[in-house]
């Protein structure tokens, strides 16, 4: 059956799973990788490990792709009457959270929203209000909720995958969703392919916190080649031209100290070859994704950098061109597609050769 | 659930056609006269026994809080304004549905990693993205003046409900119980009035064409009864939810008549019906101010349903004070006479 890639991304989007808690994730992406696959694997933190085993001779070279499936979210730090004071679990924006409805996770899950309040009575409208002064109300009495809510249970965004014009679509939870789902492009493309290489695909837990689960996963997994999938900065009103890209243009490949030249290089041609729209993300240090864990693992792995642009990161309502998360996938099954027993020794750092002379003769 | 529908449905003030359409397959049944108005107003009698002889109104607003499309960027972003009172600070990130084909949208906010200030940004510098790209494709899609509305659905909580437009989908939801059941001793000349949330506009005409004896607004009202911070001097919470329909003393734009607020009180008491007097610190109006100054003037009084994050996407209503708002001026209708006027 072909990839429904809308209906995809719908249901990863839907589904909450917050840093350390992405077991509803993992089940949604396992299920919709199983067909794809060989065979699973687990680590100690609980990232999906995927193989798909290549067809060249063995011991066969390893590329791994990792992809966070983790969201950001709040933990409830206070019941009191009845409502719940939050703290945030990642980087949460609690200026774009005031009157938004939330999920909390209880002993069941509860409905609520962010009160804020009315225009009627707001006294300093200048600034937003602290995060101490936000308050969830899930419409119970104050008994019922100290019975279904613990310090600890976790908020969600309450916020429904919307198609939006042209090829565009908003949800929550895109970060890093959309690079799941450009994996999972991948993946497919891949039955249709051959491939010397073996694949493995990570969809990896805690990349809000601290990419603990890169971390850990590049380990276990000990790859020839890594490829981070995430999402950057889109452009919009108020973020700086420099460090945003626009929406359909294609992902964006991290250039940096992050990155592996070779490996950058490479991607590049081969999205050139392909013709699939490539933008290029210029990153001068700690690029803020699983790429920066993943290079030092190890005796250290080329690593690159694959985003998609979204709009509003980390808000209840990101933005994304459904064409790049395609483009995504489509670039990372012509590269894997590409790699063969000479790759790793054309991309490799070069000394320069002692006899000059030598290298002259034809 | 009348109320589901009510709420769902879309009406920001001067557009309220999709509501006013709803109400009236609701209450076609019951009533005579019917007509909309110039402005747009649901005018219509709900005939009663003939035992009181009062002209008595009853008003609840269609209309809701929305935006309001006033021009395009280059990359397509639609700018807007505010059609009603809105907090700005609640817009970023906020889903939203444009014009009358309902083209859904979102408020752009750009992500905290790059943009970290507390100052609040007005609504003139946030942006509405529907998906395209560019100028002309924003401008095939929307055109300006188009109103919009919060996407946001209804949903029931257990006591309460979550949801858009409570504010005054529940008072109209009360006003269609109120014509459904029994008749009551004077024809009740109801209407479901356009644009209170811009400066009472719908009401004021109603009531000059009904020219009533009495009126009656049934409202939602604001009520913000969340856990006190010890440092605010202001604690006011203007209502409470749960604790029974609102009765309104006084607000921005009106004293109540002090002989129907005594009156509803002493029905509210005499039934055992909950009701609450609302804070009379705080701002905000009702269509009651526009009703009782016209003509030679109408004693008016205001019973409203408290609701929390009132204006916003997702307000919190209790449905035992829903219920008891229509109780209460059951009740008080029933017993209502030419009496209850008297000077003393």
């Amino acid at each position: 059956m072909p990839l429904d890639l809308t209906e995809h991304l719908k249901q990863l989007s839907e589904t909450p799973a917050p840093s350390a808690h992405e077991g509803p994730v993992r089940a949604v992406i396992q299920a919709a990788w199983t067909p794809l696959v060989d065979a699973f694997e687990q680590d100690g933190l609980g990232s999906l490990i995927a193989v798909k085993r290549g067809t060249g001779p063995e011991p066969r070279p390893t590329i791994m792709l990792c992809a966070h499936m983790d969201e950001i979210g709040l933990i409830v730090a206070e019941v009191r009457d009845g409502f719940l004071r939050t703290e945030k679990l990642g980087g949460t924006d609690y200026r774009a959270l005031l009157a938004q409805p939330v999920l909390v996770h209880g002993r069941r899950v509860l409905p609520g929203v962010f009160g804020a309040a009315p225009p009627h009575m707001s006294r300093d409208r200048k600034k937003y209000p602290p995060a101490s002064e936000l308050w969830i109300d899930v419409g119970l009495p104050a008994d019922e909720v100290a019975a279904l809510v613990r310090i600890g249970d976790l908020v969600t965004f309450d916020a429904p995958f919307v198609k939006l014009r042209g090829e565009r679509a908003v949800g929550k939870s895109l970060d890093n969703r959309a690079s799941v789902a450009a994996v999972t492009v991948c993946l497919d493309e891949l039955t249709r392919r051959t491939h010397a290489w073996d694949v493995v695909a990570v969809a990896a837990v805690q990349e809000e916190v601290n990419l603990a689960g890169a971390t850990v996963a590049a380990y276990q997994v000990r790859p020839d080649l890594a490829i981070a999938i995430d999402t950057t900065f889109g452009e919009q009103p108020g973020v700086n031209d420099d460090v945003s890209f626009a929406l359909g243009e294609g992902p964006t490949l991290g250039r940096g100290p992050n990155f592996h030249p070779g490996l950058f290089k490479a991607l590049r041609q081969v999205a050139k070859d392909h013709e699939i729209k490539l933008q290029v993300e210029v990153l001068p240090g700690h690029s803020g994704t699983d790429a920066w864990a993943i290079q030092v693992s190890h005796a250290g792995i080329p690593t690159a950098l694959l985003s998609i642009p979204i709009r509003n990161m980390h808000t209840p309502s990101e933005v994304v061109d459904l064409r790049d998360i395609t483009r995504a996938g489509r670039l990372l099954a012509a590269f894997i597609e590409t790699l063969g027993p000479d790759t790793l020794a054309q991309i490799a750092w070069k000394l320069p050769r002692d006899n000059a002379k030598e290298e002259r003769t034809p | 659930m009348i109320l589901r529908e009510l709420c769902d449905a879309i009406g920001v003030s001067s557009g309220e056609d999709a509501v006013r359409d709803l109400i009236y397959t609701h209450i076609r049944d019951y009533v005579e006269a019917v007509r909309v108005d110039a402005l747009g107003n649901l005018l219509a009698v709900r005939r009663g026994t003939g035992a009181v002889d009062l002209r008595v109104m009853a008003a609840a607003h269609m209309d809701e809080v929305g935006l309001i499309v006033v021009g395009y960027d280059s990359d397509g972003l639609l700018r807007f304004r505010a059609v009603g009172g809105i907090d700005a600070r609640i817009l970023p990130g906020t889903r939203v549905l444009v014009g009358p084909e309902r083209i859904p949208g979102v408020v752009a906010w750009a992500p905290i990693h790059l943009n970290s200030s507390e100052d609040t940004v007005s609504i003139e510098r946030l942006r509405i993205d529907i998906g395209v790209s560019s100028r002309d494709a924003a401008q095939n899609a929307v055109e300006r003046g188009e109103l919009i509305a919060f996407d946001s659905r209804l949903v029931e909580l257990g006591p309460t409900v979550r949801g858009k437009a409570l504010d005054d989908r529940a008072g109209c939801a009360s006003l269609i119980a109120l014509i459904q059941g029994e008749p009551f001793p004077f024809d009740l000349h109801v209407a479901f009035t356009v644009q209170e949330e811009v400066g009472l506009r719908g009401a004021r005409v109603a009531a000059q064409a009904i020219k009533p004896d009495v009126a009656f607004v049934l409202e939602t009202t604001a009520c913000h009864d969340l856990p006190e911070d010890p440092d605010e001097p202001d604690q006011t919470t203007i209502t409470r939810l749960g604790g029974g329909p609102a009765i309104t003393v006084v607000d921005r734009s009106m004293v109540s008549d002090p002989r129907l607020v005594r009156f509803l009180a002493q029905t509210g008491e005499r039934e055992g019906i909950p009701f609450q007097f609302r804070s009379p610190q705080h701002a905000g109006g009702t269509d009651a101010g526009a009703i009782h100054l016209t003509r030679g003037g109408v004693p008016s009084a205001v019973v409203a349903n408290p609701c929390r994050y009132l204006h916003g996407p997702a307000s919190v209503m209790n449905l035992s004070d829903f219920e008891n708002q229509s109780r209460l001026l059951r009740a008080a209708w029933m017993a209502l006479t030419p009496a209850v006027l008297e000077r003393d």
